[in-house]
């Protein structure tokens, strides 16, 4: 079980990312570089927040096109879990791996707050009854406003793709959505950050559950069991 | 050759920025503003000659880099000199 974080020039949440799995479930994490063209042995890939290539002309539009993305389109074609955050579910809705767009916050403010969340039921493990009906975990973006036509969030309803949606929208969602799968169930995207909600010090412990929960989707093994996750141990500054 | 290509958010999806812009034209007393919209003009200058294959090739990057078609659309001017 490897776990492979992109690194784009201006990715911010990589470390974050690269500690929530290392730290707080204890899995073989490595980086990967957006020149790298093949990514090794990986059976999750994280693409993680922050401003890649400056956010230029579009969130996420010229990471879509660097030498990374192509193995991780193949990676995802394959079956691959992917789970895309925050700057990450830009760049994989600017690929074509999620359906949709994401453009400035309706308010035009960047919001960075610890947000409610609706779990959705998704899929086996992605669920209000292994989450619970809510979580909290922080958003930190500028353009979380996702946008996607009638006909496209009829079919995310209709396939159960939606795994979150805001109890209050700060940005102006369509149907306050803040996550959502493919059709298929391996590609996961959400503004917001799991990876900044499991240590003891962050505002909830939310977020790890959320990534078992994607794990989930493809190893069995992280499905929640009943008992409490045991406490991580921070090895972080 | 210069090209001039115009990228502009989607009629039927948001424009927060044109809004909050289209606020402030009125607080100005820019009055009987019916819409404010914010878009991008991408100038390109290319060593080619226009022909069919070239617009189909400009076309493309068109959709794939330089708009995103879910909320954008687009549409060039090519300068004749």
């Amino acid at each position: 079980m490897n776990v492979a974080v992109l690194q784009f020039p201006g990715s911010n949440c990589d470390q974050d990312a690269f500690q929530i799995f290392v730290s707080g479930l204890q899995l073989p994490t490595r980086y990967v570089w957006h020149k790298d063209k093949a990514l090794g042995e990986a059976d999750l890939v994280v693409i993680p927040g922050g401003f890649s290539y400056g956010d230029y002309l579009r969130c996420g539009a010229i990471a879509r096109f660097s030498p990374v993305m192509g193995a991780v389109q193949e990676f995802a074609a394959r079956g691959g879990l992917v789970l895309a955050i925050c700057n990450g579910f830009q760049i994989a809705c600017e690929a074509g791996l999620l359906p949709g767009a994401l453009i400035r916050n309706s308010s035009l403010e960047f919001r960075c707050i610890t947000c409610e969340l609706r779990v959705e039921d998704s899929t086996d493990s992605f669920c209000s009854s292994t989450l619970g009906a809510t979580i909290r975990v922080p958003i930190a973006h500028g353009e979380g406003n996702y946008r996607i036509d009638d006909a496209g969030l009829a079919r995310l309803q209709t396939n159960h793709q939606i795994l979150l949606t805001y109890v209050q929208n700060p940005n102006g969602s369509t149907a306050g959505i803040a996550g959502i799968r493919n059709e298929r169930g391996n590609i996961f995207g959400m503004m917001p950050h799991p990876e900044r909600a499991f240590e003891r010090f962050h505002p909830s412990r939310d977020g790890l559950a959320a990534a078992r929960a994607v794990l989930a989707a493809k190893f069995p093994e992280f499905r929640a069991k009943s008992s409490a996750p045991a406490i991580p141990v921070s090895i972080s500054g | 050759m210069k090209i001039n290509v115009f990228v502009t958010p989607k009629k039927n999806v948001l424009d927060p920025q044109g809004a909050a812009v289209g606020h402030a034209l009125e607080s100005l007393g820019f009055s009987r503003l019916k819409s404010t919209r914010i878009g991008k003009l991408i100038e390109l200058e290319v060593e080619a000659q226009d022909s069919p294959e070239f617009r189909t090739r400009l076309d493309k990057v068109c959709r794939d880099l330089l708009s995103n078609p879910i909320i954008e659309d687009f549409r060039y001017e090519i300068a004749s000199r």
